[in-house]
């Protein structure tokens, strides 16, 4: 079986999970978006390196922060920027994904931004698109959402440069979590030697350390001496019923307080991919105290999503 | 019209028959194996030199798509496909719109099917009214009209008291339930085995738990009322060991595999492939390999093709939004050939289980070569490769998780009461 994502040369051809990805691929994003971090902090925001080609941002399912980083990185390349909300809803009455795709196509789109509520749909649109057009996985169903699982790796490495020397906790709803996912496929594949998982069963997916994680179900051992904290988001629709009794109840055992972040090494970081449901999953003293990094994996997102962009549209490695 | 079949190998489970044997056909009928009868004169003779002669193939269990779903398949399109595959009798699903919960859609389709020559078809009545599981269809006007079994297709009947009392009323008069297990609230919004890919693909779960479920309480009223039920895609490893302590007990218990499962495990969905997704979900390779040990030792009876001819548009979709269901007349005997090739059985033993078991199951004449037997006859080259490609598929559905396999066992002609109607 081909991997969608690599072209015969083995070169990236489209970015739709961090799963089958080698370590050296991963590892030139990392290092093409350094690049790019310089760029937002110049006078003059823009390089030149997607000039005449059309991004266009195909959101089947709501976003505004995804979607307005993956814009503000194309622009910042110069690219032409198309942003499509498709109301799932409408569409499932009468276009399919295909016909919108190929109707961007006939308008000469360059690169495509797909974010859907169902796992595989950027696999999907990428085995039909032609050869010339490439897919970025924005976040499908519970599957995948790379770009993210990249930044985190960014953010991880400008605190904790040794990967192979860390201890990593991935807290919360893993089941739903496409960032879950995505976040333990970039850790073991860059070598970070031990990652855990903390949450109850019920939000836990079959066989989940065959993914190459630690269970746990209690925080405070999880927690022990580990060097980054992942938070995850808490959907709303799962805070009350057959999942979890109550959004209290899941603060009460699960939420990250400064005292249970204590248990981690003393220079342990947090990250969380956001929106925050502070008081549900993190309390604020912790989202918005000193070994916090949310802010930073925001604007290191922005480069990570350059990177991707510049390498798929530029064949490998652009410079800025 | 009389018709010799010579040189051919006669395979025939039922009468434990092979031997090289030339075939004599008169007026629909077998006459005679080995000597021609007297004054036998054919007026056709079709030439078995290298090839298995043996009786036409038996599936538990198709969908035709007709009525109501035309665009997807119709009944010509269908029984050209399961004639094309060598299968000479068919049961269908109820589940087509309207749902056959009447006799008068009963009739209607057994008498189309029978004007346009090709397979048999032996439909399955829904066992409850519009297969909602809360009133008994009318059961002996359905076998009346034609049914053989009574099915819910894939809808389970969740009222156990419903499920208790079809079971009496079937084991009044003797009816077959063709029963599918899975329990339906553990399986909701599942559209992948829940294991090991379906948590790394991010696709939900249906675990095998729902299979034991549902299993345990047909299992149990089945003993309770004495009703005969046949258990239809079984797809767990636990499922086959219930069935086998089952039949222990009870002898009114039969069970079948899909020649899908038989193959397949949830590693073939790789990058989202669609036309894996399926009903049973493939499951483990744990799953697989206990499916056909107990298909080997006789747990479960038959296999059959499952075929759900799918139109192309409906599989273009990502995965859980897929329709369900996979094309699979033409493929019966070429996969029933490559597991008994795998598992070292004779290929007259492998038959059996597309043909006599099977007919058996249904209560119909028919999977067996026997003297004044109707010539229901498949011809086919054991050894001959073909590549499974849309192309060359007659059905309407050209979606199957085996696209692009090279597979052995070509059927060359099949016979229906005694007329060639597939001739490659």
């Amino acid at each position: 079986m081909n991997n969608p994502q690599l072209d015969t040369d083995g070169r990236l051809r489209h970015l739709l999970s961090i799963e089958g990805l080698p370590k050296k691929i991963l590892n030139q994003i990392l290092d093409t978006a350094e690049s790019f971090v310089g760029v937002a902090e110049r006078e003059v925001k823009k390089v030149p390196l997607l000039r005449g080609k059309t991004v266009c941002n195909l959101f089947f399912e709501n976003s505004t922060r995804t979607r307005t980083t993956f814009e503000i990185a194309a622009k910042r390349l110069s690219a032409d920027v198309i942003s499509l909300n498709v109301n799932t809803s409408s569409q499932s009455k009468g276009e399919t994904i295909l016909d919108t795709v190929d109707n961007l196509i006939a308008m000469h789109a360059d690169m495509f931004v797909v974010r859907h509520s169902q796992s595989g749909a950027a696999h999907f649109i990428a085995k039909h698109v032609p050869n010339h057009i490439h897919v970025i996985n924005a976040g499908d169903g519970r599957h995948s959402h790379p770009t993210q699982g990249l930044l985190d790796m960014f953010t991880i490495r400008k605190y904790k440069p040794d990967l192979h020397n860390l201890r990593v906790a991935i807290v919360g709803d893993v089941l739903h979590s496409r960032v879950a996912r995505s976040e333990i496929h970039a850790l073991t594949t860059l070598g970070v030697p031990e990652v855990r998982v903390i949450a109850p069963k019920t939000l836990l997916p079959a066989h989940v350390e065959k993914l190459g994680v630690h269970v746990f179900h209690d925080l405070q051992a999880g927690l022990k001496d580990v060097d980054v904290v992942m938070m995850l988001r808490l959907q709303n629709e799962r805070m009350n019923g057959a999942m979890l009794p109550s959004p209290q109840e899941y603060f009460k055992t699960y939420g990250l307080t400064q005292e249970k972040l204590n248990l981690a090494k003393p220079d342990a970081i947090v990250l969380h991919p956001g929106p925050m449901n502070r008081g549900v999953e993190i309390d604020s003293s912790v989202a918005d105290g000193a070994q916090s990094v949310i802010l930073p994996q925001v604007t290191y997102g922005i480069a990570i999503r350059m990177a991707v962009m510049a390498m798929l549209a530029g064949g490998q490695g652009g410079q800025a | 019209m009389k018709i010799q079949i010579k040189n051919g190998r006669v395979i025939d489970p039922k009468n434990n028959i092979d031997r090289q044997q030339d075939m004599y056909i008169v007026a629909g009928k077998i006459v005679s194996l080995g000597a021609a009868p007297d004054g036998f004169v054919a007026n056709q003779i079709i030439d078995a030199s290298g090839l298995i002669v043996s009786p036409g193939l038996v599936d538990l269990s198709a969908r035709l798509r007709e009525p109501g779903n035309e665009y997807k398949a119709t009944l010509e399109s269908e029984l050209q496909a399961a004639v094309a595959g060598g299968i000479t009798s068919l049961a269908c699903q109820p589940d087509t719109n309207p749902v056959l919960d009447e006799p008068g859609l009963v009739e209607m389709l057994k008498h189309r099917t029978k004007q346009l020559h090709l397979a048999r078809v032996y439909p399955l009545g829904a066992l409850t009214r519009q297969l909602q599981g809360k009133e008994l269809a009318e059961m002996g006007a359905l076998r009346d009209a034609g049914c053989v079994g009574y099915s819910q297709a894939n809808i389970a009947i969740t009222d156990t008291q419903v499920l208790w009392r079809a079971m009496e009323y079937a084991a009044t008069f003797g009816f077959t339930l063709f029963l599918h297990a899975e329990e339906p609230f553990l399986a909701k919004g599942g559209v992948a085995h829940d294991g090991e890919v379906a948590s790394r693909l991010g696709l939900k779960g249906i675990p095998s738990a729902a299979e034991a479920l549902a299993l345990a309480s047909i299992l149990r009223i089945a003993k309770e009322t004495g009703a005969r039920v046949h258990i239809s895609r079984l797809s767990t490893a636990e499922g086959v060991e219930m069935i086998r302590t089952a039949k222990k007990q009870n002898g009114n218990i039969s069970c079948d595999v899909s020649a899908n499962q038989l193959h397949l495990t949830e590693h073939d969905i790789a990058y989202f492939d669609t036309n894996c997704h399926l009903k049973p979900p493939l499951r483990s390779q744990r799953d697989k390999d206990a499916l056909s040990a107990g298909l080997k030792d006789g747990t479960i009876n038959a296999i059959c093709s499952d075929h759900t001819p799918v139109d192309n548009d409906d599989k273009l979709a990502p995965f859980a939004e897929a329709e369900i269901g996979a094309t699979g007349l033409e493929l019966l005997l070429a996969l029933t050939l490559k597991w008994a090739k795998q598992e070292k059985i004779e290929i007259t033993s492998a038959i059996a289980r597309i043909s006599t078991n099977a007919a058996k199951i249904l209560g119909i004449p028919a999977g067996d070569l026997s003297v004044n037997s109707q010539a229901d006859i498949c011809i086919f080259d054991a050894n001959e490769y073909w590549k499974v490609e849309p192309s060359v598929l007659t059905s309407q559905g050209k979606n199957t998780p085996f696209i692009g396999l090279e597979i052995a066992g070509k059927v060359k002609t099949t016979l229906v009461n005694g007329l060639v109607v597939y001739q490659a």
